[in-house]
């Protein structure tokens, strides 16, 4: 089976996460660059398959800056047969309907049977990306799931929503996205490090996918203003005597909130 | 006046979701709102046998079926008082995920050709709306708190970051397809008499996932949905354990507020996960927010930190949450809220 993973670079969330104000593009240089949590979880379900079947290919796949390398060989040293990045100064700042249909080109070429990928992304994803990658692929969509089961031709799993718990199954080939119910990555060994090094690495660019970047027939999604929201500023603080309740009740009571 | 166009959910029982109100009033800000309700045959026009309705997804198993005959009967009533001019039905089948709203959608925009088309920002409708901007190769805007129009168009307005930054977008032409976080906009709209047209919809073809079960979330909650709640009272790894939560719900409900949680607290099996606020959570914007054993992680501040006032009770004089909270305790929950609570019933009375 071919399992490709779609796996970004986000920044850490631990940090300081900047717009450039100029661009309205994430701040590469102002944040340290990770690969998105859950996007290791999703890797670490494909993995998890691979080793309970040996001869799994587990394909991470991403679409980002040169500079994104080393969060893609992390997804190797964790264990990936392979990678595919989309590199391409044309991609920078590409919306999300762009993004969806280099990933999908790239994923036909490379070939699969289940595309894997997070459900939400830390910078301000919408969620959105692996249903519409789907759609172009033209195969169903298994989104959101806390349960993962990949069967040889078919792929289940729950779905929770507000409303309840949904349990959903497809045919191969599907695209699924998984949520942080599902485990997290496993730790990086020296020896996958290594290992890492001599894994296949492909770059290729939007023409090499036979997408264009800039057509100007398509419309696109662009960003026309970005700000900054002033910090907010901490307030009254108290350590408790044995009234802070007290206070507190007449905080809530002054502020017309309680 | 431009159309725009916003697929509406229904809940198992046959109601329209409580996301419907504020979606039909950002959409009015771009035209006339015109709302598309894709459920099973004869569901939202009444009559049918398997009247529940659900966009996007299938509700209408189990216990929920019986329930939403009659209910589902008034879903396009309902859209027309919450401000939508004319309601589309479609029938969709119910055991196919997704794919046939998103064929219904389709049909809709081919027929209203609207400035924009929006649904909720929730695991139910996005799905819905991201597959038919790829499939109509339209713009995506995802998770915005507003819409608006200037000169040139539809402009969305997101909020990054946890809120620390302001993003306004516009589609360079034609068409936006948008979802709307759930909560973010608490603007009302006029009733509108009840116009209904049938939507003929033509199969794509493409496959889809199957629903086999489905099992609403048992006891619905009475208290207030934590999306758009004017309060919010969340606990942390602080309150120690399941039973001890109960403190933080009986703080809610003497606030009338609703209950959230720190990730921390969902891992520990507190609370259910739809509690969780931050990063990977819910995002809320609420008039007060009282964060009870919580540290502050910047993924927690990311969900909550455009709260207009935020409370804070904490053992630890260093958390995190203190540096952004405008009430901060540094104290144990276990004395503070109770003494809080008495206070707040004293003054009730
Ligand atoms: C990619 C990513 C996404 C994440 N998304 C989210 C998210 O969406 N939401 C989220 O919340 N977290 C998220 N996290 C996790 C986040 O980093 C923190 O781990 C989490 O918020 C901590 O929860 P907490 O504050 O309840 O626990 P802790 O940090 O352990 O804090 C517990 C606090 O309780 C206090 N305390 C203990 N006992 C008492 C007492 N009796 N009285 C008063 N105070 C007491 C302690 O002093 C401490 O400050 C995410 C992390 C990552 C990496
Ligand atoms: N540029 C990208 N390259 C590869 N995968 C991506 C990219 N953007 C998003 N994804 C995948 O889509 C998931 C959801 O992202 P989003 O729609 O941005 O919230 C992520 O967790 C990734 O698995």
């Amino acid at each position: 089976m071919k399992i490709v993973v779609l796996i970004k670079e986000v920044p850490d969330t631990w940090g300081e996460r900047r717009l450039d104000l100029e661009t309205g593009l994430t701040d590469r240089a102002g944040s340290t660059p990770v690969l998105d949590e859950i996007d290791e979880r999703a890797v670490e379900a494909a993995l998890a398959h691979a080793d309970a079947h040996p001869g799994t290919e587990v394909i991470a796949l991403t679409m980002a800056p040169a500079s994104a390398a080393a969060t893609v060989r992390k997804a190797l040293a964790m264990g990936a047969t392979s990678a595919v990045h989309v590199v391409d100064e044309a991609l920078r700042g590409a919306d999300l309907l762009l993004t969806a249909e280099v990933l999908a080109a790239a994923i036909r070429r490379t070939g699969f049977d289940l595309v894997i990928a997070g459900n939400l992304s830390t910078d301000g994803g919408g969620g959105v990306l692996p249903a519409m990658v789907a759609e172009v692929l033209g195969v169903p969509q298994l989104t959101a799931l806390s349960r993962l089961e990949v069967g040889a031709d078919a792929v289940a799993g729950d779905r929770v929503s507000d409303a309840g718990t949904m349990r959903v199954s497809a045919a191969l080939p599907a695209v699924v996205s998984i949520t942080e119910a599902l485990p997290e990555g496993r730790f990086t060994t020296f020896k996958g490090i290594m290992a890492a090094k001599k894994k296949p690495y492909e770059t290729v660019d939007a023409a090499g996918l036979g997408v264009e970047a800039e057509d100007p027939a398509v419309p696109r999604y662009i960003m026309v203003s970005v700000a900054e929201r002033p910090p907010r500023e901490a307030g009254i603080r108290i350590t408790d005597e044995g009234d802070a309740g007290e206070q507190l009740a007449a905080f809530l009571i002054a502020e017309g909130v309680a | 006046m431009a159309v725009a166009l916003v697929l509406l959910e229904i809940l198992p029982g046959g109601a329209l979701a409580a996301s419907s109100a504020g979606l039909l009033a950002a959409a009015r800000r771009v035209g006339d709102p015109v709302a598309l309700i894709a459920g099973p045959a004869g569901a939202a026009v009444g009559a049918g046998p398997e009247a529940a309705v659900v966009a996007g997804s299938n509700a209408a198993f189990g216990a929920g079926r019986d329930a939403a005959v009659g209910a589902a009967a008034d879903a396009a009533a309902e859209a027309a008082a919450l401000g939508a001019v004319r309601v589309l039905t479609a029938d969709v089948d119910p055991d196919a995920l997704t794919l046939p709203v998103v064929d219904a959608l389709a049909a809709a925009v081919a027929r209203e050709s609207p400035d924009l088309v929006l649904a909720s920002n929730s695991v139910e409708s996005r799905d819905a709306v991201a597959r038919v901007a790829a499939r109509l190769r339209l713009p995506l805007a995802a998770d915005v708190v507003g819409l608006d129009r200037d000169d040139l168009g539809v402009v969305a307005h997101h909020a990054v970051f946890g809120g620390a930054f302001t993003v306004e977008g516009a589609p360079t032409f034609g068409t936006l397809v948008a979802t709307l976080r759930p909560g973010a906009v608490t603007e009302r709209l006029e009733a509108q008499p009840l116009a209904v047209e049938r939507l003929e919809v033509v199969a794509s073809g493409v496959p889809s996932a199957r629903v086999e079960s489905f099992s609403e979330t048992s006891a619905p909650s009475t208290r207030p949905e934590l999306r758009g709640a004017k309060v919010v009272v969340a606990g942390g790894r602080g309150v120690g354990s399941r039973e001890d939560f109960a403190l933080v719900e009986q703080l809610a409900d003497v606030l009338g507020a609703a209950v959230g949680a720190s990730r921390a607290a969902v891992d520990a099996g507190y609370v259910p996960v739809s509690a969780q606020v931050g990063q990977t959570g819910v995002t809320v914007s609420p008039r007060l927010y009282i964060a009870l054993g919580i540290s502050g992680a910047i993924q927690h501040r990311a969900g909550m930190q455009t709260a207009t006032t935020i409370v804070a009770v904490d053992k630890d004089p260093e958390a995190p949450i203190f540096a952004i909270a405008d009430f901060g305790i540094v104290g144990d929950l276990f004395t503070v809220v109770p003494q809080l609570i008495s206070a707040l019933e004293a003054q009730k009375k």
